[in-house]
């Protein structure tokens, strides 16, 4: 395929990952309370826009590796890593190294959205804008420099770098991770433990907006899978059929498996999980979207969708961790499987090794970084509103107005009484 | 038992990185995959650590 339709394409691909955006918003707004519903959106908006201003400020200077792309090297030689400045400024903006610029900004915004998801409800909008300033100006573009270039290994030809075609661990891993982090340092939300530790199911408000929203995902996801195959894992514009073929594949059988495991489980399939299998299923398949054969992306699938469910549940029950929207559980714990399938399914010499240090990266120094930064954060800007505004909604605590001002608003039925 | 639990995770990760930057051969895989186990620990402490703070927070 000529070079021209490749990069055409590309840029399609990339038009697309908003719609991923979107509906991480969508899913996040419907399983939290509708009290909180405008507020999510707003959240979600806010910290989207910090993400794009921070990492085109200063977090694209930190992960430097925008030069070097293997689509790059089809139209001129291959460059070593330079440094694209603060503010993007030694970027050339007419050529093709524009691309990968313009899916790392499409990247960190996902990355800023997923954090949302489990602090929501108790999580005041400034300071989730302010923690995003550490995410997008340091956690992520560290991240990246270090693994997605394959910095790490670029010293030590000994190693292959780590494969993560579509962002299973620069995007997915290291937001969940962020989100564990905000999770412990907020608490759990108002009412949702008893005394005993018990945990009150409190259900999400809008399951319609939650399946939409992973129908929306699903979309921006092909996108986001085969830009990032294009630009990160080097496969050609030929291969894009079998990228779409992979993601789609694995967050079917991550669905279906997620709706067996919890009408086995629960006696009835659970919707929001459901849909949390769908987005597993996605995220799962990020890493090697590229390199796995359908069969083998079904089967990424179905351990994906089945992991949600249990670490949901463990999160949730033992853990005693209020992550509404299970993001943790999506992004963080089937993030780490998808980059484990890697090195299990990829059939690369040495690459099981490989994904082993970029998943030992995640965890040893990505996780303590994001924990005492935002740590940190909260000791100077306390994270959690308080509990008058918890409990009569951040719409009306924070924004003043309701999301639906002409519904009837329920009382504290969820509420320990 | 947190900063325990972190301070390992950075060890581990340290551990990982020194093995495939100082050493070769088949020793390599061995120390990264003890690093790796260094981190697990670490995690472990972690999350054991944080559940009484749950507890009170409920």
């Amino acid at each position: 395929m000529n070079v021209e339709i490749s990069l055409a394409l590309c840029l399609v691909f990339i038009l697309l990952i908003p719609l991923a955006i979107a509906g991480l918003s969508l899913i996040n707004v419907g399983l939290g309370p509708s009290r909180s519903a405008a507020h999510f959106m707003t959240s979600s908006l806010c910290v989207v826009a910090v993400s794009l201003l921070i990492y085109f400020a200063f977090g694209g200077a930190v992960s430097q590796g925008l030069y070097s792309t293997p689509l790059m090297a089809l139209t001129e030689p291959k460059s070593p890593l330079q440094p694209s400045g603060i503010f993007f400024h030694a970027m050339p903006w007419a050529t093709v190294a524009a691309l990968p610029a313009l899916l790392m900004l499409a990247s960190v915004a996902i990355c800023s959205v997923i954090p949302l998801g489990a602090a929501g409800v108790r999580w005041r909008a400034s300071s989730a804008s302010l923690s995003t300033v550490l995410l997008a100006g340091f956690v992520f573009p560290i991240f990246f420099r270090l693994i997605a270039t394959q910095y790490l290994a670029s010293g030590f030809p000994r190693l292959p770098g780590t494969l993560d075609a579509g962002g299973s661990g620069f995007i997915n891993v290291t937001g969940g991770l962020t989100a564990l982090s905000i999770t412990w340092l907020l608490g759990p939300r108002h009412g949702k433990y008893s005394l005993s530790g018990i945990p009150a199911a409190i259900p999400a408000h809008n399951a319609v907006y939650v399946l939409f929203g992973c129908m929306l995902t699903w979309v921006g996801w092909l996108g986001l899978n085969s830009a990032g195959a294009m630009l990160y894992a080097g496969s050609g514009a030929e291969n894009s059929a079998l990228v779409i073929i992979n993601t789609t594949l694995s967050a079917a059988a991550a669905a279906l498996a997620a709706a067996a495991v919890t009408r086995i489980r629960y006696r009835r399939p659970d919707a929001s999980l459901i849909a949390n299998g769908w987005m597993a299923g996605l995220v799962a398949s990020s890493a090697g979207c590229a390199t796995f054969k359908p069969t083998i992306a079904i089967i990424v699938g179905l351990v994906a969708g089945t992991l949600v469910v249990f670490s949901a549940e463990w999160f949730e029950l033992r853990l005693r961790v209020d992550d509404p929207c299970g993001s943790v559980s999506v992004h963080a714990v089937c993030g780490l499987w998808g980059l484990l399938a890697v090195g299990i399914f990829a059939g690369i010499p040495g690459q099981f090794m490989a994904q082993i240090v970029g998943i030992a990266t995640l965890l040893g120094f990505i996780f303590p970084m994001t924990y005492g930064l935002n740590w940190l954060l909260n000791k100077f800007s306390p994270y959690r509103v308080s509990p008058d505004g918890e409990r009569q909604g951040l719409d009306l605590h924070e924004l003043g107005a309701d999301a639906y001002p002409e519904f009837v608003i329920h009382s504290d039925e969820f509420l320990q009484r | 038992m947190k900063l325990g639990g972190f301070l390992l995770l950075l060890s581990g990760w340290g551990i990982v990185v020194a093995a495939f930057s100082v050493l070769h051969g088949g020793a390599v895989s061995g120390f990264i995959l003890a690093g790796f186990g260094v981190e697990i620990i670490g995690l472990a402490l972690i999350l054991r650590a944080h559940l009484p703070a749950s507890e009170d927070n409920g």
